[in-house]
């Protein structure tokens, strides 16, 4: 898959995806415009403003502290904000009830430590929001898991217990999870940084084939191989603000402001 | 000591003990879900509301919440709960011990629910599961595995307060003792086997509940 950086401006699509998927028309499919948040006195978002087309995978990359889990958690509402809008296909995100939970389901979201029910079998975990949100059969959710498991590797493990698997198992486990609710995006909030490390790249490919089968994602990530490999833009953030965007190749190769390049130089010297 | 174990019905007493523990147990579940869901509810008035439940249930001696419910409920405003005194007797100790219990259940399964990291909220949030069906699917279910200890001793606790029920007159062990007591003097005797009574009635419990957490455990 190539990426032509030219077309990766704004919210244009990947044109390989294009192929594939019904080019956005209009509106993208997340847009977050002056989204502001504070916990506290401390201003967590400045003044978002990101949109993020059909199809295309979104990288969030910063310090520590910069606002990325925030900023993911604002777009299912884990957090609330104090202004601006999110909207979501369209449709701005609900406040609550019924009709917030109606747009989760939408959203897939998954974990730096997992969290899948721990009471739970994997494939319960699996087919729990398919039975109670879609209101899917017991049987239709079983099957659709099971193909889900073996998509992720993890199919012998469906009668286990999360706390019976290893991180990278129980990751994917929590993406498949996911993508049992078929979601219309996924956010990642540093899906590997809790794994060992022979266990990141099970969990890198299985977001680099969901990335190259068109799901539109917003992953929070310091992983440049799989930023180098999937993305389609890298979202720096510094102290609540988006500082600068650019595809991959151009952010990593010749960021342009300041706070761009201290953070690259210190990620890339570790 | 023979003489009591057959002039009297020390197994009926027990019997009628058993009876006022199992259905204040279920009621004081039942009740304490209830006060627990308020408690961690997100509207602010029921969490209120769930808070009072707790401090003044539990505040109050459980003696007086027995005379209150006979002399204040059942005979000046007339709620009475059966036509026959006896079972009048019988329903308002249920209540009143199942009302009372709740308060300890309801702080049981907070703690329990304080076992739950809150990840596991956020993951049935972000499947799209409503309020009512994470408490259900994934809060409470993992709340009751962490509150089975404490619940145990809620319901040996319950067992013992049955005794309670004597002074609006129930008809329990407590009761029987009183009667003993009344017709044949104080005897050490009459003391020891109510009491070896309640041991038979308890050292079960506690060694089941002790069993189920470590059995029942969320394993994390
Ligand atoms: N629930 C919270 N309450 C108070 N402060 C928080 C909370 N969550 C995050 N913060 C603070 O907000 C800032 C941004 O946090 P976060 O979004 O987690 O940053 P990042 O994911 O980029 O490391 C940090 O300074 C963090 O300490
Ligand atoms: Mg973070």
């Amino acid at each position: 898959m190539s990426i032509d950086p030219e077309s990766m401006s704004d919210s244009v699509i990947d044109p390989h995806l294009m192929v594939r998927y019904v080019p956005a028309m209009g509106e993208p499919l997340v847009v977050m415009s002056k989204v502001n948040k504070h916990f506290g006195d401390l201003h967590v978002l400045r003044d978002i403003d990101l949109e993020v087309g059909r199809g295309e995978v979104v990288i969030l990359i910063g310090p520590s502290g910069s606002g990325k889990s925030t900023l993911c958690r604002t777009i299912n509402r884990l957090e609330t904000f104090e202004s601006g809008s999110i909207s979501i296909d369209g449709k701005p995100l609900p406040e609550e009830g019924k009709e917030l939970a109606q747009l989760r389901a939408d959203v897939g979201m998954v974990f730096q430590s997992f969290n899948l029910f721990a009471h739970k079998t994997i494939l319960e975990n699996v087919t729990l929001g398919p039975i109670k949100v879609r209101r899917q059969s017991k049987a239709e959710a079983d099957k659709r898991a099971r193909e889900l498991l073996e998509r992720v590797g993890v199919q012998a493990q469906a009668s286990k217990y999360p706390a019976q698997l290893s991180g990278g198992q129980q990751q994917r486990v929590a993406i498949a999870r996911s993508l049992a609710m078929s979601p219309k995006v996924m956010l990642f909030d540093e899906p590997t940084s809790a794994l060992d490390p022979e266990m990141i790249n099970e969990v890198l490919d299985v977001m680099v084939e969901l990335a190259r089968s068109g799901m539109t994602m917003i992953v929070v990530t310091h992983e440049m191989g799989f930023a180098r490999k999937a993305a389609n833009r890298v979202v720096f953030m510094s102290d609540g603000q988006i500082v600068e965007q650019a595809p991959p190749q151009e952010f990593f190769t010749t960021p342009k402001t300041d706070r761009a390049k201290d953070f690259l130089s210190k990620i890339l010297t570790h | 000591m023979i003489d009591i174990l057959t002039e009297y019905n020390v197994l009926g007493a027990f019997v009628e003990t058993l009876k006022y523990t199992v259905l204040a147990a279920i009621g004081s579940l039942v009740i304490g879900t209830l006060v627990a869901v308020m408690r961690v509810s997100p509207i602010g008035v029921l969490r209120g509301l769930g808070t009072f439940y707790v401090t003044t249930i539990r505040n109050t001696p459980l003696t007086l919440l027995m005379v209150l419910s006979i002399l204040g409920l059942a005979f000046i405003v007339g709620l009475q709960l059966s036509e026959d005194f006896n079972a009048n007797t019988f329903r308002w100790a249920v209540v009143m011990l199942s009302v009372y219990h709740a308060a300890f259940v309801a702080e049981a399964l907070r703690s329990g629910v304080n076992t739950v990291p809150t990840g596991q909220a956020e993951a049935a949030r972000s499947i799209g599961l409503t309020f009512g069906q994470s408490l259900r699917e994934v809060i409470l279910p993992q709340a009751f595995r962490g509150a089975i200890a404490p619940l145990g001793s809620t319901l040996i606790a319950l067992t013992k307060n049955t005794t309670v029920a004597q002074v609006i007159g129930g008809s329990e062990a407590a009761g029987l003792l009183s009667t003993i007591v009344e017709n044949e003097g104080s005897s050490y005797g009459a003391f020891l086997i109510i009491a070896l009574g309640f041991v038979i009635l308890t050292l079960p419990t506690g060694i089941a509940f002790t069993h189920l957490s470590e059995r029942l455990a969320v394993r994390r």
